[in-house]
């Protein structure tokens, strides 16, 4: 299809804004800039039936199953969106007198207050915009703590080699020097090794647990305990939340700081890449280095506050606002009882599809898992030369969102399936047949797997081509 | 109580049955005892959507929308089209993920594409990302970028947003970049002092245009001085008043950063936003976030694709210069909604307009006594004025429902700093002008 | 597999291939060039920098990694091939041919491998 620029006709426009109703003064031409942009001249029609036309070729949750590992592809429910929508929301400026903005005030306390409930953490700061902006405020918040009782060799960050990217790349960035350790066969901390990686130089630990293959590590206790003895401290990535919340919170782990995703585990939508909210949550020795401000409550009145040894900003003004309003709509939604019985639903659903799906796939763990579970496509490519690649390309021609290909890295030729609590067993059942039968087809007609998709609206990118050439924009 | 689980009690026990657990609890049974919560959250009970909406919109109603808005520094109220908000809110773009599956993903990487090239267009520059989180966020990913081992050091403008200034230092912190403020003088960034800082450990110099303080900077002459000591040039730039103004590349910036918000986001009491982020050729291999570039599919078809992802977290792990692994995509697409319906010629009328509008207020204004600009410099669509009894001022407008500017303080005390738009009509700006008046006691 | 006898090895997978005026080539064998896959972009070193035998010289990226080159020995670059700015597939098509960088002030050279010991090391991973 066109792109916009394509679509552009010379001399058209849509009316938008009235003539000036006062005198227009002359800029001098020192600051005014040589050529306008070559925006596209279209006509409203024009624009809605592109954008129309790029929405038909995008997959979202709206359009089918989206079972998408570790990224917690749940319905966006519509309520959170139109209350977020509100104009007491959407048109209020950041720096009006905190008298004119009590009630958006009390959408950042609210959620707070129930965020560190669920979590078992004392206080949040709704600054992070993501999941990775969350990760890297949490690692200056546990570098400004030691820093603060002058204990200041405290420079390594100890994460498993089966975590997610982001987390050393925001250790590195938070000045640290990341200690990698490898898990065991499980996937799991093994013990020894973090024992024999911790020490005086230890400022803390990351992990998710559930883990990054779907399996809650039992010797959580243990392991946060051995960084505490060793005078580290605690992260825990969000990311994995959503099974567990209600049922274990991370509080009562041992961690001591932690970052949610909103737009996984509370429902918000992704959008395509983003806007998301990752606050920051702690027990109370880390508050007083929270991001300012945060919101505190007087006798019914709200105020913002810049904790004592605060970090700092990690962003301009108070973080991804209406996206916090969309959470605590879901919050408020569940409820105490609902949020337990999505984290119960969450681990069925997973659970189930594996249940039925491991007498053809590999599962890379066989032990029951949390609200996704991790498949290896190594023997299956050995026998046919289908990879997890080819399986996902095919999944693509059946109307699914493929789950996550080739992460963690210690699987080998991994998918990892999380369908979440809010699909229903028909489209796990059909999801399941579809898996089914491409398992099939790798042994009975691989090249067709090989050519996968066939009737997506493009096919197979030259992805080389691509990185090799950069054109990231148009050429007029 | 709400739910969004769409098993019934009935599937849900024979799916339970499948796996081989007796009850939901069973589930979780592998579970350490002593992790396991043994109360119910300490939360209300759910609610029904009814009661949901209620509480929802109380809370709402508990904020003041002004309907006359003269205060900007940071979050701009411009005029959104009705095409914009319809655009962005299709379910598509809404509930998808970033675009991994490009093949059925074609809509949201064309959209970023048509985005970066937007921010090209609007900046200059060769190179955009997909957007990152905000302004603030994009000026301390860019000030990263110049960063290397022989040259460390990051001067600032004090004349730049505080919130962005404070967003650079914590980031700097982290990396353990120093971090040096180059002071103002008469509200623009001091020249003279710059160069006196400048020397072979500054790794770049970051600007902003128009400033905090509403004015016009030697942008130029501040990337030239940058540029003879050998150090990178980033200028962070309102996307409105690049309408009229020289263009970041025009200025000799190697990265053009800012918040994307003017361009059709509303203020949303701070966010979500977007932070641009564009850069000459040269960098094109250490700006970071989401890009998405052309390529073909297997039958020759043009498609695109995220790529150069050989610099992101995900591959580089500790050895990444970044760990952004989203872009703000959603506010990225309402940007382009934004500047498709506005035009270049729309989005000039709008500067215009601003720029018009803030210079009428600014002489009517300074007709008040006690009431005049605290500099002399040339400004965009903010401007900075010395006034008696600011409280008062601020309490009387608020009570016409007008949101005055931002009350200054430090050196600044007893200043206020104004902003106009587009929006602000002649009839509006009259109106805050005569109760200034009868608060002066003019 | 192959690697010619007339060069010297790392077991990190670089080549270094003596000249008479005692400089060095530099580039990479052709077993890496097979693990990284198509070859996207070379980032590489600034001439002018001195390296110590084992850090980081530069790095080679293909679509889904990023590899370091390490220095085989201690020296400063005095040249490097831009040639591959523009092709960084030059190295997937003839390893041997494409050299990455030029360096003197060599030392170090006894610690490298000659070709039996280097297809040895691959052929035990």
């Amino acid at each position: 299809m066109n792109l916009i620029f394509e679509t552009s006709v010379l001399g058209r426009g849509c009316s938008i804004l009235p003539e000036c109703d006062v005198p227009v003064p002359v800029l001098p031409k020192n600051f005014c800039r040589e050529n306008a942009p070559r925006l596209p001249q279209l006509s409203e029609n024009d624009i809605s039936r592109h954008y129309t036309a790029l929405a038909r070729r995008t997959h979202g949750v709206n359009n089918g199953f989206y079972p998408l590992g570790s990224c917690t592809m749940k319905y966006n429910p519509k309520i959170n969106e139109e209350m977020a929508a509100q104009a007491g929301f959407t048109a209020i400026h950041p720096l009006q007198p905190e008298h004119t903005v009590q009630g958006a005030m009390e959408v950042l306390y609210q959620a707070e207050r129930a965020l560190c409930e669920i979590t078992g953490m004392d206080a949040m700061t709704f600054q992070p915009a993501a999941g990775a902006h969350g990760e890297f405020t949490g690692l200056l918040l546990i570098k400004a703590y030691h820093k603060h009782r002058g204990d200041l060799k405290r420079t390594k960050i100890i994460i498993p080699d089966s975590a997610h990217g982001t987390n050393p790349a925001s250790a590195t960035m938070a000045g640290f020097t990341v200690i990698s350790i490898p898990s065991q066969e499980d996937g799991c901390v093994d013990l020894e090794k973090l024992k024999a990686a911790v020490g005086e130089d230890t400022a803390g630990l990351m992990l998710t647990n559930p883990n990054t293959v779907g399996l809650f590590d039992k010797n959580i206790l243990e392991i946060t305990k051995i960084v505490h003895d060793a005078g580290g401290l605690n992260y825990y990535d969000g990311a994995n939340l959503n099974a567990v919340m209600g049922v274990s919170r991370p509080g009562d782990m041992g961690f001591d700081v932690v970052h949610l995703n909103l737009h996984k585990t509370f429902s918000t939508p992704h959008g395509g890449g983003g806007p998301g909210s990752g606050p920051v949550g702690c027990k109370s020795l880390l508050a007083p280095f929270l991001p300012g401000p945060v919101v505190k409550k007087q006798q019914e009145q709200y105020h913002f506050e810049t904790p004592e040894h605060s970090i700092g900003r990690v962003k301009a003004f108070y973080g991804n606002f209406t996206v916090v309003v969309k959470a605590l709509s879901y919050i408020l939604t569940l409820g105490a009882e609902g949020i337990r019985e999505a984290a119960q639903n969450a681990v069925l659903n997973a659970n189930y599809m594996m249940k039925k799906l491991g007498d053809l796939y590999t599962m890379a763990y066989e032990e029951r898992c949390m609200h996704e579970f991790v498949m290896s496509l190594e023997p299956l490519k050995k026998e046919t030369g289908i990879s997890a690649m080819d399986i996902a390309k095919g999944l693509l021609d059946n109307g699914i969102h493929p789950p996550t290909m080739y992460f963690p890295l210690i699987v080998h030729e991994a998918l990892m399936v999380e369908p979440t609590e809010t699909e229903s067993k028909e489209t796990l059942d059909e999801a399941i047949e579809v898996f089914r039968s491409l398992y099939q087809t790798a042994k009975t007609d691989p090249q067709a797997l090989h050519d996968a998709p066939h009737h997506t609206p493009v096919r197979r990118l030259d992805e080389v081509g691509a990185a090799r050439n950069p054109k990231l924009h148009y050429s007029f | 109580m709400g739910s969004y689980v769409p098993s019934t009690p009935a599937q849900r026990r024979e799916m339970l049955e499948a796996v081989g657990c007796a009850s939901m609890e069973d589930l979780f049974s592998h579970l350490p005892q002593q992790v396991l919560l043994d109360r119910p959250l300490n939360l209300p009970s759910g609610l029904s959507e009814l009661e949901v909406r209620r509480i929802m919109e109380k809370m709402a109603a508990r904020n003041t929308v002004f309907s006359s808005v003269l205060r900007g520094a940071g979050a701009y109220r411009h005029y959104i089209p009705a095409i914009v908000k319809q655009v962005v809110s299709k379910e598509e773009f809404v509930t998808a993920y970033t675009p991994y599956q490009a093949e059925i993903s074609q809509g949201v990487l064309q959209s970023i594409f048509e985005y970066q090239t937007m921010i090209c267009e609007l900046t200059g520059m060769d190179v955009s990302n997909a957007s990152v989180y905000d302004g603030a966020t994009a000026a301390a990913e860019a000030v990263a970028m110049c960063r290397d081992r022989k040259r460390t050091k990051a001067l600032i403008s004090a004349a730049a947003h505080p919130d962005l200034i404070q967003t650079v230092k914590t980031y700097c912190e982290g990396s353990g970049t120093p971090v040096e403020i180059i002071p103002v003088r008469e509200g623009k960034t001091d020249l003279d002092k710059l160069s006196s800082l400048l020397d072979d450990s500054v790794c770049c110099v970051l600007l902003q245009q128009p400033n905090y303080f509403g004015l016009l900077e030697d942008a130029e002459a501040a990337g030239k001085a940058a540029h003879a000591a050998g150090a990178k040039y980033i200028m962070s730039c309102n996307p409105i008043s690049l309408g009229l103004l020289k263009t970041p590349a025009e200025c000799g910036a190697d990265i053009a950063v800012g918040d994307g918000q003017p361009l059709g986001l509303s203020i949303s009491f701070g966010g979500p936003y977007l932070g641009f982020m564009a850069c000459t050729n040269a960098l094109l291999r250490k700006i970071p976030g989401r890009i998405v570039g052309e390529t073909t599919d297997v039958d020759g078809k043009r498609a695109f694709v995220l790529t150069l992802q050989a610099r992101e977290q995900h591959i580089r792990r500790e050895k990444a210069s970044s760990n952004i692994c989203s872009n703000q995509a959603l506010c990225a697409l309402t940007a382009s909604v934004y500047l498709s319906a506005m035009g270049a010629e729309g989005l000039q009328k709008a500067a215009e307009q601003s720029f018009a509008k803030a210079h009428y207020f600014a002489e009517k204004m300074s007709e008040i006594p006690g009431c005049q600009l605290r500099f002399t410099g040339e400004f965009f669509h903010e401007f900075v004025a010395q006034c008696p009894d600011i409280p008062k001022v601020m309490d009387a407008l608020e009570q016409h429902g007008i949101l005055g500017g931002l009350p200054l303080e430090g050196d600044l005390s007893g200043c206020v700093l104004w902003c106009a738009t587009e929006q602000n009509s002649k009839e509006e700006i009259d109106q805050a002008v005569a109760i200034m008046k009868e608060v002066c006691g003019a | 597999m192959n690697a010619p006898k007339e060069l010297l090895y790392t077991k990190s997978h670089e080549w270094v291939k003596k000249l008479d005026d005692g400089s060095v080539l530099i580039g990479l064998s052709d077993k890496a060039q097979s693990d990284l896959g198509d070859l996207v972009f070379v980032n590489l070193p600034t001439v002018g920098d001195s390296f110590a035998a084992e850090d980081t010289l530069c790095d080679v990226e293909s679509v889904k990694a990023v590899s370091d080159v390490y220095a085989p020995v201690n020296g400063t670059v005095t040249e490097v091939n831009e040639i591959l700015l523009d092709t960084p597939e030059a190295i997937n098509q003839d390893p041997y041919g494409t050299w990455i960088a030029k360096m003197t002030d060599v030392s170090g050279l006894e610690n490298l491998l000659d070709a039996d010991a280097y297809v040895a090391i691959c052929e035990e991973e």
